[in-house]
């Protein structure tokens, strides 16, 4: 379940919550390419560019992964990079390319 | 970890596939705009038939290109356009489609607004009938927006209305935007180029300085609430701010155009031989062209400035369009026939306009004037040009492109 | 499973040049960029 927590830092939105589970949109095509990836929302007509293969990678492990957060280290990313990561996908989920994944039947 | 190139540069490498394209599906047309880019009227006897089309499709959906703009001539009047629009959506293409409006009776609205894939642009050059029938004929003002109360009555909101900014509309911005808002609609303005029949007519339509500051400044203010389809890049370099978009120029890198007989060409507002990058009937198809096109190769690496690189608002404005220094005459490695600090104004001084490069092709209507001939008509005392005059090459060209033969 | 304390971010500096070596972090401006559909020239 996830809880977005208020940031109040200036110029910052709400917080991407990196424990929670997450998955791409159900209508959101992803191509990836050379630089990183496309990822075209057809309710939206809204395109984003994913400037880096690793920020693929995050976003392609996120339906597999238990969290946000693991799937990001699954992806290499250092943990001093993590901030910038979960701005990445604090966009992402602003422009609603990704959402949050519904909770498993069993829960701890 | 390094910091990631800007996108222009990315671009260089070559995108498997378009983000999105142009696809003119006929010639024929039942207006005969004054400024059409694709100098539309006649049908072609070689255009790509229904089965054809659909393996463009096909192919389209294997590349994974999101969206097609579908655009001619119209569109509509092609007796499998509800076929293939229908087709596209099922083989997970989203479509815009660009229209007169000729066909948007009641029944085509309700069935457009059922349809997730689609949307609609309607063209309009004129927020009163007179300013627009002035460019697209006598009635095409009303035709539209009988299209517009259909679509809205049908519940289809948020379909485009798309305007070609000229001297004579440039006044009416917010009635276009009033209109736009009168049926929920949104607005798009987009650039002329002297493509097509506007290279007869852009001299007397193109908007003067004055006004390419006025538009400028009435698009910052409307932010993204305004689309203009990236076509006023250019003019970022009057306060260096960009408006929303990629802000560069998309031929062959991230858009290109097929048109009704399976031409590939760099972009819609260049059709030429110059920028025919291959026909999607070759072997190969369409991602053949779009992939191993010598053209594309050659657009895809970075353009130096040549002449513009010493101007403080180069990065700004990218040295602007292609096609509009083409048409007009201008060596592509220099500046812009409208470049807001003038230097495309003074470089077009020294030339003779008549032996500017022509389109390749014209499907005009033959012998019928759908709208005042005034405005088509060529200074008098011009000479009309040899049908395969090349386009002059600068002296100082840097450009692998300069006099480049098809 | 405990929730991931809120992280207070520096506020993106949008004026980092390209290529500078990165003893800044990598800001979200390089990461994701948006575009509409209608925001590339060469459609109509």
């Amino acid at each position: 379940m996830s809880t977005d927590l208020e940031l109040g830092a200036p110029g910052v939105a709400a917080t991407f919550d990196l424990a929670a589970a997450w998955t791409l949109h159900p209508q959101v095509a992803v191509r990836p390419e050379r630089f990183g990836a496309l990822l075209y929302h057809f309710g939206t007509r809204t395109l984003s560019f994913l400037k880096s293969p690793q920020l693929l990678s995050v976003v392609q492990q996120l339906a597999d992964q238990p969290s946000a957060r693991a799937a990001c280290l699954a992806a290499g990313i250092a943990p001093a990079d993590l901030p910038a990561y979960q701005q990445a996908l604090t966009r992402l989920a602003d422009s609603d390319m990704i959402q949050p994944r519904k909770p498993a039947a069993s829960s701890t | 970890m390094s910091a990631t190139l800007p996108l222009v540069e990315q671009f260089q490498y070559g995108l498997d596939a378009p983000i999105c394209l142009t696809w003119e599906l006929t010639y024929a047309c039942n207006l005969a705009c004054v400024h059409c880019l694709s100098s539309s009227g006649r049908r072609d006897p070689d255009e790509l038939s229904t089965a054809e089309c659909k393996a463009v499709i096909d192919e389209l959906e294997r590349m994974q290109v999101f969206y097609v703009n579908i655009g001619g001539g119209e569109p509509t009047v092609r007796p499998d356009f509800w076929e293939l629009l229908d087709y596209a959506g099922q083989h997970h293409v989203g479509v815009k489609f660009s229209t007169n409006g000729i066909k948007i009776d009641q029944r085509a609205a309700r069935r457009l607004a059922a349809n997730d894939y689609v949307d609609v642009q309607l063209s309009l050059d004129g927020a009163t009938a007179e300013v627009n029938d002035a460019v697209r004929g006598a009635g095409s003002y009303d035709t539209a927006l009988r299209a517009m109360t259909n679509l809205a009555e049908a519940g289809f909101t948020g379909f485009k209305i798309s305007v070609v900014i000229t001297r004579h509309n440039v006044s009416q911005l917010d009635e276009f935007k009033q209109l736009a808002d009168r049926f929920d609609a949104q607005l798009r303005l987009t650039r002329l180029r002297p493509a097509g029949r506007g290279a007869d007519t852009w001299s007397e339509l193109h908007p003067s300085q004055a006004q390419q500051r006025q538009l400028y400044d009435w698009l910052v203010g409307h932010g993204e609430q305004v689309l203009t389809g990236d076509s006023f890049f250019h003019l970022a370099a009057f306060d260096g701010n960009a408006l929303p978009g990629l802000n560069l120029c998309g031929a062959g890198r991230v858009v290109c155009l097929i048109d009704p007989v399976g031409d590939v060409y760099a972009c819609p507002f260049a059709i030429h031989e110059n920028f025919l990058a291959g026909n999607v009937r070759a072997e190969g198809g369409f991602s053949q062209v779009w992939r191993g096109s010598e053209l594309f190769a050659e657009l895809r690496r970075p353009q130096t400035g040549g002449a513009c690189n010493s101007c403080s608002a180069f990065d700004a404005c990218r040295g602007g369009c292609m096609a509009a220094k083409f048409f007009t005459g201008l060596p592509l490695d220099g500046p812009d026939p409208e470049c807001v600090k003038g230097h495309g104004e003074r470089a077009l001084a020294g030339l003779d306009q008549a032996a500017s490069p022509k389109p390749s092709l014209d499907h005009s209507h033959r012998g019928r004037a759908a709208v005042p001939l005034t405005i088509g008509r060529r200074a008098p005392g011009t000479i009309s040009p040899p049908p395969d005059v090349r386009p002059p090459v600068s002296a100082c060209a840097q450009s692998p492109l300069a006099g480049l033969t098809s | 499973m405990t929730a991931d304390p809120a992280i207070a971010l520096p506020v993106p500096d949008s004026a980092a040049p390209v290529g500078n070596p990165a003893e800044e972090p990598l800001t979200e401006d390089l990461l994701v960029e948006e575009v509409s559909i209608d925001g590339m020239c060469g459609v109509y």
